[in-house]
């Protein structure tokens, strides 16, 4: 028998498969596959930092890693402007997972704030090479091929590409959440050293989850980069990326699972929505930033566990009388 | 009698701080050993050089003729050394019986924990037992975070034992329990004695180690002061000294 919470997750993954063949608006569909594209590295971002604690705000790295794999290996290769372009997203991803191996051999021997700092170094470095040599275009960008399809259907592959990568990274958050990898996890987050006298390998684990994270936000920027046709250095390694994947997980709910889609969810579609709606890019930044500081004030550990507290508040709270559920129906 | 683990004139400092100055002591096969000094003699420290916690300045540990001064942590859990603190260290966020599985495996390949499940059925069945060995079997689903101050005692203990250890080094494991706690753990120790585990016990209470112990090593300012059965201990001078703060003629002794 199907427990009640696997029929919540088939009915979203319905949804999200049902939503470009009812909603045909372009405009929609686009926030569709932004949205889509954040949850699925917000998600594969929790994986390593939520579970394990260390806040990686260098996850540009991987997103434009993967951006620019996929970029100049169509432009090698002359992949033409088909769907060919999507077998080279996973390719993307391993682009990234590679190059965060000496990043993470770096990053990773330092401990929680100076793990912090060390990631946006890192992340600027990156940003500085793609302006500065020539085989990244320097501040010009790179083109992909173009893609001669109709505009009514032009949304449609990438959409369904986005959700396959954040399905998939639901799927791997899950299983590494499962596994006795993630239980290490979850110990190096409450007591590094004390996991390590427990014969947990702590410096191989968090690299692997550290290179694991990378694989799927490569992939993330590879989508990215195939939807828009053409990348620069400033917005493919964004610093803004960098924060908002970190907001977005800490907004649902760190090391939680539905957190990071919530979040993802909620705050890209939202962002979107004002950038088109106002016509203002910085606007949805003044309004994040006061969201942040009511969600970090009065919910520090996310909305989803918010959520949950409040539930089983609540039903206590009915268990003893009648009144409060009085108060709650007015 | 054959030695399990050995300390030789292991010496330890922190800036100025000389923890430890060329600390010795043994502990038997098959021995409880009790540990005992004055607050800041250096017993911890030295639990934390045993342990590679802390790596030594000089002298060396060896556990069955293999040395593991400066090994790491995990090596010498790996090798059959198991700890607790003095002050809890448990993972606070995950629950009781997870805290016991991360500890169920002494020594896997570093990638073999990607592609198993958190527990097979016998790390499972074992972790539940020796939780139901301390008592605290009802709570294994609880946030570890949640449990008391006792219960900690008990958690840590547990999930040192889960990994088979050969010698196991408590510190403090009375520190701050109350009394019918105490008898049961001292019952413990003495059941897993019996079993074959060697212990090496820090511990402030005069009774529980009197009780418990084979041998005593008093430590005194950094140096092991001296060793002996129980009953030697008691009627030395010279941990009468130590503890009396008579540090000052001590120390013209072993200078």
């Amino acid at each position: 028998m199907l427990r009640v919470r696997n029929v919540w997750w088939i009915a979203a993954l319905v949804a999200l498969v049902l939503f470009p063949l009812i909603e045909t608006n372009p405009t929609y569909t686009t926030i569709g596959i932004f949205a889509l594209i954040f949850m699925g590295c917000a998600t594969s971002w929790n994986m390593f930092s939520g579970y394990s604690g260390y806040v990686n705000l260098g996850s540009a790295v991987s997103y434009g890693v993967g951006a620019y794999t996929i970029t100049l290996l169509a432009d090698h290769l002359n992949v033409p402007g088909n769907g060919d372009l999507f077998w080279l997203v996973p390719v993307a991803g391993v682009a990234a997972m590679i190059i965060a191996v000496p990043v993470g051999l770096i990053a990773l021997r330092v401990r929680r704030h100076t793990f912090v700092v060390i990631t946006i170094a890192i992340f600027f470095v990156f940003q500085l090479s793609a302006i500065n040599f020539s085989f990244t275009g320097g501040t010009a960008g790179l083109q992909l091929p173009l893609i001669p399809w109709l505009e009514t259907n032009y949304n449609k592959p990438f959409y369904y590409a986005a959700l396959a990568v954040a399905v998939f990274a639901v799927l791997l958050s899950v299983g590494v959440r499962r596994s006795r990898f993630g239980l290490q996890l979850l110990a190096i987050r409450d007591d590094e050293d004390r996991a390590a006298g427990l014969g947990v390998k702590v410096f191989a684990v968090k690299l692997v989850g550290f290179t694991m994270s990378a694989f799927v936000v490569g992939m993330g920027g590879a989508i990215y980069a195939i939807f828009i046709g053409q990348i620069y250095p400033q917005f493919v390694f964004d610093p803004i990326f960098d924060i908002s994947i970190a907001l977005m997980c800490i907004f649902g709910g760190l090391g939680t699972l539905t957190g990071p889609l919530l979040g993802a969810l909620v705050l890209e579609s939202t962002q979107q929505y004002l950038a088109i709606r106002f016509s203002n890019g910085s606007l949805y930044l003044i309004i994040f930033g006061s969201l942040f500081l009511l969600i970090v004030l009065f919910m520090p550990q996310g909305i989803i566990v918010f959520l949950g507290d409040w539930r089983s508040r609540r039903r206590a709270r009915l268990a003893e009388g009648a009144r409060v559920v009085l108060g709650d129906a007015s | 009698m054959t030695t399990l683990l050995s300390v030789d004139r292991v010496s330890k400092s922190f800036g100025g701080l000389q923890a430890l100055s060329e600390c010795s002591l043994n502990v038997e096969k098959g021995s409880i050993t009790g540990l005992i000094g004055p607050n800041g003699s250096g017993k911890t420290t030295l639990f934390n050089v045993i342990t590679g916690y802390e790596k030594p300045d000089a002298g060396s540990v060896t556990l069955e003729g293999t040395e593991i001064t400066r090994a790491s942590s995990s090596r010498v859990f790996a090798l059959g050394v198991g700890r607790t603190f003095q002050i809890t260290r448990i993972f606070a966020r995950i629950s009781v019986l997870e805290n016991m599985l991360v500890a169920t495996q002494r020594d896997e390949g570093w990638l073999r924990g990607l592609t198993r499940s958190k527990s097979s059925k016998s790390e499972l069945a074992s972790a539940m037992e020796w939780l139901d060995f301390v008592g605290i079997a009802r709570l294994a689903d609880q946030p570890a975070g949640s449990l008391s101050f006792g219960q900690r005692k008990l958690l840590e203990l547990a999930y040192v034992l889960v990994a088979d250890p050969d010698v196991i080094l408590l510190d403090e494991p009375a520190g701050g329990v109350n009394l019918t706690l105490i008898n049961e753990i001292a019952e413990k120790i003495r059941s897993l004695n019996k079993s074959g585990k060697s212990f090496l016990i820090v511990e402030h209470n005069m009774e529980f180690v009197m009780n418990l112990c084979d041998r005593v090593t008093v430590m005194h300012q950094g140096a092991d002061l001296v060793s002996g059965t129980p009953s030697e201990i008691r009627s030395s001078p010279l941990v009468l000294d130590a503890y009396l703060g008579g540090s000052d003629e001590v120390d013209e002794e072993v200078s």
